[in-house]
């Protein structure tokens, strides 16, 4: 396998009936505008953006329409020309309620300006983060960090690495193989761009196995340019988290609590760098995205579609879904959040769009029989049964102990465990409530030692008068 | 879309396997040991493993109905306890031997504990125990096969007896074939080993504790008899060892988590086995040496816990 390594761990999600290979041969086709688009403010990681439109006005395409609020944020566009309607909020997947801007669709694709980098290879790193920020680009996997940020390392710290993303270890989804496929060329532009804006020499794309036309249309386009390559990865689940293809294509395993960079690389989704050459090349910012649509529907695909588009607008281009459907899914099937409002918009996030049947409906929990499948199957080489049965006596002290902050909640125990228990959502809720209890603790700290600095201060006060 | 869509977390796709089609595996990989019991030991054998299995299933779905639990019977883990009791008896037992012993394994050892997965001994190896000292005459009772002496007749020496005295005393043929005196699902090691090679391949148990159980007992062996390696391989073969190490020692709930915690724990097994085959009253010790080994799993779990991916040395 091109000598990449194995991570600790893993699983073989079945193949064959997610229609994965299917899927991967529908080229990628642009969904046509819908006559409303719902952009929400807050697609990333980080403080939501700051609306800077207003009912009424008429905005291009490509405008912004909110603000970055902070470092760790990103700037949203308009991904229509028209008039907002309204600056209110809308409800994402997730169930969350977050600001959003609705635009009426004019049908006129009127862009903004675009500002294309008049001398892209020669961007210095400033340059490069700033044309990234402006851009709005976020991690395009499903983790939507911003990118920016990722790209600017904490002082002391370099970019030796840099790892492109293109795993899709989660099954159902296709979209970044149709994109590897059809824009190999500006995929590995975007590498090289980034590789001479950074400094860096050493760049890897990491392809699972099982997309050979892919990894040979990467090879192809990257044929000739210095320190970068091309790697097949073993076909495992969770290839694509981000301590894992590390570890698979450096051998370096990234510490506990630790950042990628802290083993000098940076991991980037392929849509990532494609939106990321787009931006540099023609100064087009995110606005669009490729997300498949599978499962349980008529006509499978893999859409260019506009942020902010309602999702139903997908599921009808696909045909509709079929009457075996019991449960929709936003993201991959491992990690994906399950819905059932068709009006929640695209984000820059939704890497895929599905429609599963009963099998996806839990059946019942029953008891653990310690068969430790899922201790084979942690990727991050935790206990799950142990730190299972730890969290629900809520003995959480121990459950960290046990190491339950590293979980990645990649779902990869849940999947095997034969007594069908919950375990990733035991472990989300786990570690909810001990992130919780530290920042308690924290702020009484915090606070006793306010009140311990006052009546020092009282008494030297006091002394001082006597 | 106003169907009825359902909303629950994340995985959405879960693996086929399931409590239930792991037990049936089990079964299957018991059933080749069984028939041979039944060829070796003729009707007899058959009795005893219907009441054996019989009584623990109701065990369970009585207990769980008195006490208002939800009925467990479903998952087959009962008829797994099952199966290895009869497979643990003599030929020879009286009808009520299993009864008494389903009961013990299943009320005592398994629910009383908490049901399936939380019985810190195996229920069937501890009803052996508690019959082998409550009725020993009945229970540590060898019988000939039919095909060797009959049934009938009780053996005054095992294999394992035997080959203390003199190892070319014994077969290897017959141990293969199981022809030789002893409980019902030890004596057929073809049969055993066949249902142990494919509960590996299946992925339901770690070789890496029959490999640790029946490599260890080899090499002690080995050691302690001047390299006699005839010996050495017909201890392997003989009593219950291929019954314990691949069907007892790796009962989930009684075994480490951890790899290296099997291999504690199989490595342990093998010094026990060896130590009271070699040194003790018994002419037998794999049941008791996995029970022993049982007691200390919490223990081995507890300072045998994988390393966190990313838990690394300082500067190394």
């Amino acid at each position: 396998m091109f000598g990449a390594r194995l991570f600790p761990g893993g699983i073989h999600p079945r193949e064959g009936v997610n229609g994965k290979a299917e899927n991967s041969a529908n080229p990628i086709q642009e969904l046509p505008a819908v006559s409303r688009v719902i952009i929400p403010l807050s697609q990333h990681i980080g403080a939501p953006a700051t609306a800077t439109v207003k009912k009424g006005d008429h905005v291009l395409m490509g405008q912004v329409i909110g603000e970055p609020a902070g470092f760790v944020s990103a700037p949203v566009h308009a991904s229509v020309s028209g008039t907002v309607v309204e600056v209110g909020n809308c409800k994402l997947a997730s169930g969350a309620t977050v600001p959003a801007v609705t635009i009426d669709n004019d049908f006129k694709d009127e862009w903004v300006e675009l500002h294309p980098s008049e001398h892209p290879e020669n961007l210095t790193a400033e340059e490069a983060q700033q044309i990234i920020r402006n851009a709005g680009i976020v991690g395009m996997g499903g983790a939507t960090f911003p990118t920016q940020v990722k790209l600017t390392p904490a002082a002391g710290k370099t970019i030796e690495k840099l790892i492109i993303n293109g795993a899709e270890c989660e099954p159902y989804l296709t979209a970044d193989h149709r994109l590897m496929l059809e824009h190999a060329g500006e995929i590995v532009d975007g590498v090289r761009l980034l590789m001479l804006a950074f400094g860096v020499k050493d760049a890897v794309i990491g392809v699972e196995e099982n997309k050979r036309d892919a990894i040979s249309a990467l090879s192809d386009a990257a044929s000739g340019i210095e320190g970068l390559r091309v790697q097949g990865l073993p076909v495992r689940y969770p290839q694509g988290g981000e301590k894992q293809l590390i570890y698979a294509i450096t051998k370096r395993v990234v510490p506990t609590g630790g950042l990628p960079i802290d083993v000098g690389c940076v991991v980037l989704n392929v849509g990532t760098v494609f939106a990321c050459d787009q931006a540099i090349r023609m100064g087009i910012p995110l606005v669009r995205r490729v997300t498949t649509v599978g499962g349980l529907v008529n006509n499978p695909g893999n859409f260019l579609v506009r942020i902010g588009t309602p999702v139903k607008a997908l599921f009808e281009a696909c045909g509709g879904t079929t009457p075996a459907c019991k449960q929709l899914i936003s993201g991959g099937p491992m990690m994906g959040i399950s819905f059932k409002d068709t009006d929640c918009p695209v984000t820059k996030g939704t890497s895929g769009i599905l429609a599963l049947g009963k099998e996806s409906i839990y059946p019942e929990e029953t008891s653990c029989i310690r068969c430790a499948r899922c201790l084979d199957a942690c990727p991050m080489k935790l206990a799950p049964s142990r730190m299972d049965s730890l969290i629900r006596h809520e003995r959480y002290d121990e459950a960290e102990k046990a190491g339950v902050m590293n979980c990645i909640e990649c779902g990869a125990c849940t999947y095997v465990c034969p007594a069908k228990r919950l375990l990733t959502q035991s472990f989300r809720m786990g570690k909810k409530v001990i992130n919780t209890r530290k920042k308690a603790a924290a702020a009484k700290a915090a606070a006793e030692k306010a009140q311990l600095a006052a009546e020092k201060a009282a008494n030297e006060k006091e002394k001082k008068e006597a | 879309m106003q169907r009825h869509l359902t909303i629950t977390p994340s995985p959405h796709v879960r693996d086929r396997a399931s409590t239930k089609n792991i037990m049936q595996e089990v079964c299957l990989a018991l059933a080749p040991a069984g028939i041979a019991s039944i060829i070796l030991f003729g009707a007899s054998a058959l009795k005893l493993i219907c009441f054996s299995v019989l009584t623990c299933v109701l065990t369970e779905y009585l207990y769980q109905l008195i006490a208002g639990h939800k009925s467990t019977v479903g998952d087959w883990s009962a008829v797994v306890t099952g199966l290895m009791l009869a497979y643990n008896l003599p030929a020879t037992a009286p009808w009520w031997i299993p009864v008494v012993g389903g009961v013990i394994a299943i009320l005592l050892v398994k629910q009383l504990f908490g049901g399936i997965g939380s019985n810190f001994m195996n229920p069937a190896l501890t009803a052996r125990a508690v019959l082998f000292i409550s009725w020993g005459g009945l229970v540590a009772s060898y019988p000939n096969t039919l095909y060797c002496g009959g049934v009938d007749t009780i053996s005054s020496a095992t294999p394992l007896a035997l080959m203390a005295a003199d190892p070319s005393q014994v077969s290897f043929v017959d141990l293969l074939l199981g022809n030789v005196p002893g409980i019902l699902g030890e004596t057929c090691k073809i049969a055993l080993l066949l249902g142990g090679i494919y509960l590996i391949i299946r992925g339901i148990i770690d070789w890496r504790i029959p490999a640790t159980f029946i490599g260890s007992v080899f090499v002690l062996f080995l050691l302690t008899s001047g390299f006699n390696f005839e010996l050495a391989l017909k201890e392997v073969f003989a009593g219950g060892l291929m019954l314990g190490a691949f069907f007892m020692a790796t009962d989930y709930a009684t075994c480490p988590l951890s790899r290296l915690g099997r291999v504690i724990m199989g490595i342990g097994c093998g010094v026990f086995t060896f130590m009271i085959r070699a040194y003790a009253n018994y002419p037998e010790g794999t049941s008791f040496a996995i029970l022993f080994m049982n007691v200390l799993t919490p223990l081995i779990d507890r300072y045998t816990m994988p390393k966190f991916f990313g838990e690394v040395k300082k500067n190394a």
